[in-house]
């Protein structure tokens, strides 16, 4: 089956497509990045009122992220199976750096100061997760079974706990998407399924009373009803909505949104950047984005299941998925159907680390992509 | 690896992956229609609402505040000015906290307990996102202090703002008045929009009388504010409409000779322009600089005022009520002729003392020297030399009813509609008056008290400037006003004959006379001031009782307080043969009129008379700079 494949993608190479191939990068995902990349930029330099050193520096991010990602995606898939364990431990040890010498804002312990720059770890495990559990799972017998589900779930638990002890929720949450992504394409079973689905149930009582802080069970109420504080955390939800619906189809025209222009929109360079998008350019540059994410997602889908290797085929399939999630959350945060937690939109968004975090997913994702033509070569 | 790989089904993993990666696609497809519904809802469904919320959000109406118009006396000379002041505003939404705000800015410049406990009060009063007042007139040095440090001090703002100055201090205080803050009572009963951009109001004198035409019209911006409420553009505006601009009758040289010359005595003086009613002087003393008002006068200053024995605040002008004494005299004497009780020819004989029938007690004669004027005194003696006697029989012959009717169409026992708020009508009693005010009968000898303005009778200065004025002006009707023009306009006035008074010329050549001769004859009570005139001054002297004296004792001012020594009055007009000018005023505890009172009516009506060009009826009408340019 594969070998038709196979002699079908040696039967219509396109040029550039050869070209590209021999660089192991996937067309389709290089240009869905460079049209959200650019995108993103412009929408950054509304966003942050015209500031051209945000732009520039995510500019810099993104570049440095398009040479991680071409770097990363020249090494055979099964050099990161092999090396994914060892990315875990180091992600681990720096969130246990966090812990003790970790530099932070606004009450979290987030960053590492390396001096140069500041690192997030917890960005890191975003991708170090799914790569260790599919790795680990990649080698074993699918549908899991109990002991390594088991194992799996503790892989995945240690750094979320870490994660969620900074706190970041809202990474935390990611983290835990992301393997749990692994484990269920993998086949998880459905009594393990159900069960979760009733331990999650029954955690969310003692979820809402020991572990969730102040400030996220206000976001919680705020979400529910964000007219009774007008000018405390309804305040976000109000503005970014107001931003949004005034929009309209066509949008306000680019650094024209009142909302945003006028201070009135908060974060808005960072967690609510699609609020400024969706008042400058209306639902038009809603559906624009949604267009361009769905065929970067489904083309992550479609390099999952072409995967020649269980690794890949759960590696490429857990990210596609996360990504989507991070769109989703983002997206339904901002316009008011869950509660504010600190999801970035994916390369629209201000920030270093998760850029840089996301490019060395795709690199995989390349890798994996172009997996096909490697063996051909090594036959 | 490759043993794992041995036993795997590579087709089996696939079907299950590819199993799984359906459904999550489906999953992802939902989640995908969920949040695009979402943002078709509210960018489509419900854009209006939010469009208009966010149009909220940024555009505000501003009030574009009206200047208040300007008050100039007849010379063009600038009475109530605006001038730009800055004062410290805090609005209370844009603070992050209050208290610490307060604190930041006492650290840098000087705010006093007061200042924070009124800051206080207004703050209970604002609409949200007002601006309210902590610091009035800031110095250039505080402003520069404040703008250095404005990145700590969010929500605190410097706004420059008009604010009344009254550049002639104490000079006009009580006529002009003032404007000050609107308090909690007055914020009830003003149209809030039309004083949506100002936070005073007129609060006394012409500022209050005329506080329609003084105010202006607001105008409006829309302005787009960013989130902390700043101003980023001025979308559009209605311009506010400044208010009218007033010019007074008032001159303000009359004003401050007036002032001056009563020196530190307590008083007040009237001064009519005859042709007009126009008040060319109104001098209430002692007096209080306005513009310690005009921003919230402080606790202590406001004690100051209101405690000093003299009360500077008291408008003793319109609002103090005095027996007119002697100065009633001329008016009676030509009442008594017009209505022929008495003639010009009728004389009596005046022992210095009076018996009414039927009355043990006698009535004193407190103008003469023991055994009083002596025989044959008719009435322009009894005017000249000021005889209570013979007005205490002339008023028994004409009675009350006679006196009291008349007297009111002169001007007294009612006000006098000047346009001044808060005008006292004084008292002419009458039969009527007394049965309602005493619930007792009228005897004659409570006409014989008012015959020489004492008893039950009271007249304001203001009354008596106008009874002046209308003996002066052969019964016109003589109405006093302050405003001559408003924006250039002029104020209609209409001098008409007093209605169904028709007095015999004659009657007014001899009351003139008698008057002229009060001041220009050896034997007047007012003599002292004739000297050096080259023009004739009508007038007459009067001394008003504060106390009672028994008609056997004597009037000591020696023996009591200075506070209970008689007041002295005296009106006056000229020049006699073409009356322009008149005059009423008191001088309290002044003792006598010809030594207290009359040497101040003399110079005002000679500051006025030197002031006329010879000849011209009008006064400076060609130097004033204001009626210049009208013409």
């Amino acid at each position: 089956m594969y070998r038709d494949d196979f002699v079908r993608r040696i039967q219509s190479p396109g040029g550039d497509r050869r070209s590209a191939r021999s660089m192991h990068l996937d067309i389709t995902l290089l240009l869905t990045l460079v049209a959200l990349c650019m995108g993103g930029l412009f929408v950054l330099y509304s966003a942050s009122g015209q500031n051209l050193y945000f732009v520039k520096r995510q500019a810099v991010f993104m570049l440095f992220g398009f040479v991680a990602m071409i770097a990363v995606a020249q090494f055979p898939v099964r050099f990161w199976e092999r090396w994914a364990i060892v990315f875990y431990i180091i992600g681990l040890l720096s969130l246990l750096a966090v812990m003790f010498f970790g530099v932070g804002a606004k009450g979290a312990q987030r960053w590492l100061d390396l001096g140069v720059t500041r690192f997030q770890p917890s960005e890191l495990m975003k991708v170090a997760v799914p790569m260790t559990i599919s790795a680990f799972l990649g080698k074993r017998f699918i549908p899991p079974s109990f002991q390594h589900v088991f194992i799996s779930l503790s892989l995945i638990l240690l750094p979320v706990l870490l994660i969620m002890n900074q706190p970041d929720l809202g990474t935390a949450i990611l983290v835990f998407t992301s393997g749990f992504f692994v484990l269920f394409l993998a086949g998880l079973g459905k009594r393990y399924l159900l069960s979760a689905f009733l331990l999650l149930m029954a955690a969310i009582p003692s979820f809402w009373i020991f572990v969730m802080r102040d400030y996220q069970k206000q976001r919680v109420l705020t979400l529910l009803s964000p007219e009774d504080d007008k000018l405390g955390a309804g305040w976000n939800i109000i503005q970014s909505t107001t931003a949004i619906g005034s929009g309209g189809l066509a949008g306000k025209g680019w650094m024209q949104g009142t909302q945003s222009q006028l201070n009135f929109l908060p974060e808005s360079h960072t967690d609510f950047i699609i609020a400024v998008l969706a008042e400058e350019f209306g639902l038009i540059g809603i559906l624009s984005l949604c267009a361009v994410y769905f065929v970067f997602i489904g083309r992550c889908l479609f390099i999952a299941l072409n995967s020649q290797s269980q690794f890949g085929r759960l590696v490429a399939g857990s990210l596609g998925l996360t990504f989507f999630i991070y769109v989703f959350v983002n997206m339904s945060m901002v316009s008011g159907i869950l509660p504010v937690v600190g999801v970035p939109l994916p390369l629209i968004s201000y920030g270093g680390t998760s850029v840089v975090a996301l490019f060395l997913g795709f690199g995989i994702l390349m890798a994996i992509s172009t997996e096909p033509k490697r063996i051909r070569m090594e036959l | 690896m490759i043993h794992d790989a041995a036993f795997t089904d590579p087709a089996r993993e696939r079907r299950i992956f590819a199993g799984r990666l359906f459904v999550t696609a489906l999953v992802v497809a939902v989640m995908a229609v969920i949040i695009i519904a979402r943002y078709v809802d509210l960018q489509i469904n419900r854009h209006q609402n939010f469009a208009t919320h966010s149009d909220n959000n940024r555009v505000h109406v501003r009030p574009s505040v009206p200047s208040r118009g300007l008050i100039y006396d007849r010379n063009g000379e600038l009475l109530a000015d605006n001038r730009p002041t800055y004062n410290l505003t805090i609005v209370r939404e844009r603070s992050e906290s209050l208290d610490n705000l307060l604190a930041n800015v006492s650290e840098l410049i000087a705010i006093t307990d007061e200042d924070t406990k009124r800051f206080r009060k207004r703050l209970k009063r604002r609409k949200p996102f007002e601006q309210t007042p902590l610091k009035y007139n800031l110095t250039e040095e505080e402003r520069g202090i404040l703008a250095v440090n404005a990145f700590r001090l969010q929500g605190a703002e410097i706004t420059a703002r008009l604010t009344r100055f009254y550049p002639n201090r104490e000079l006009f205080a009580h006529v002009i008045g003032y404007v000050g803050r609107i308090n909690e009572r007055e914020s009830q009963s003003i149209d809030s929009i039309a004083y949506s951009g100002t936070d005073s109001i007129g609060k006394i004198g012409i500022e209050k009388y005329y506080e329609d035409q003084l105010l202006g019209t607001v105008g409006s911006e829309n302005v787009e504010t960013n989130a902390r409420g700043r101003v980023m553009r001025i979308l559009d505006s209605v311009d506010a409409t400044p208010g009218d601009s007033l010019t007074l009758h008032l001159d303000s040289r009359l004003q401050k000779v007036a002032y001056d010359a009563f020196a530190g005595e307590r008083g007040a003086l009237v001064a009519i322009d005859v042709k007009t009613g126009g008040i060319l002087s109104i001098v209430s003393a002692p007096s209080y600089d306005p513009n310690l008002f005009v921003s919230g006068i402080s606790q202590k200053n406001y004690n100051q005022l209101i405690n000093s024995p003299d009360r500077p605040m008291f408008d003793r002008a319109i609002r103090g009520q005095y027996p007119p004494g002697s100065t009633i005299k001329p008016l009676f004497g030509l009442i008594g002729l017009h209505n022929n009780s008495i003639t010009m020819d009728y004389t009596i004989n005046d022992p210095g003392y009076f018996f009414m029938e039927g009355i043990e007690r006698p009535w004193r004669d407190h103008n003469s020297k023991r055994g009083g004027h002596g025989k044959g005194v008719d009435l322009a003696e009894a005017i000249i030399e000021s005889c209570d006697v013979y007005f205490y029989k002339m008023s028994v012959k004409t009675g009350i009813d006679m006196l009291s009717n008349y007297s009111k169409v002169f001007g007294l026992g009612d006000i006098t509609g000047i346009d001044l708020p808060g005008e006292r009508p004084g008292i002419m009693p009458s039969r009527d008056w007394k049965q309602q005010a005493r619930q007792e009968a009228w005897f004659n000898g409570d006409t014989i008290n008012v015959s020489i303005g004492q008893g039950f009778m009271l007249a304001t200065p203001l009354q008596l400037a106008v009874m002046s004025a209308r003996i002066a002006s052969r019964g016109k009707m003589i109405k006093p006003v302050l405003v001559q023009s408003i924006n250039a306009a002029p104020v209609e006035t209409e001098i008409t004959d007093i209605p169904d008074l028709e007095v015999d010329n004659q009657y007014w050549d001899y009351v003139h006379r008698a008057m002229r001769d009060v001041v220009h004859s050896p034997k007047g009570t007012a003599k002292g001031i004739s000297k050096g005139l080259d023009y004739e001054i009508a007038g007459k002297t009067g001394t008003a009782q504060v106390i009672s004296i028994d008609a056997e004792e004597e009037y000591d001012s020696s023996k009591i307080e200075k506070n209970k020594w008689d007041h002295a009055l005296f009106v006056a007009f000229a020049p006699v043969d073409d009356p322009q000018i008149a005059v009423g005023l008191i001088v309290e505890n002044g003792e006598h009129g010809s030594s207290a009172a009359a040497p101040i009516a003399r110079q005002v009506i000679e500051t006025y008379m030197k002031s006329r060009p010879p000849g011209d009826g009008q006064l400076m009408a060609a130097e004033s700079p204001l009626q210049g340019e009208l013409r």
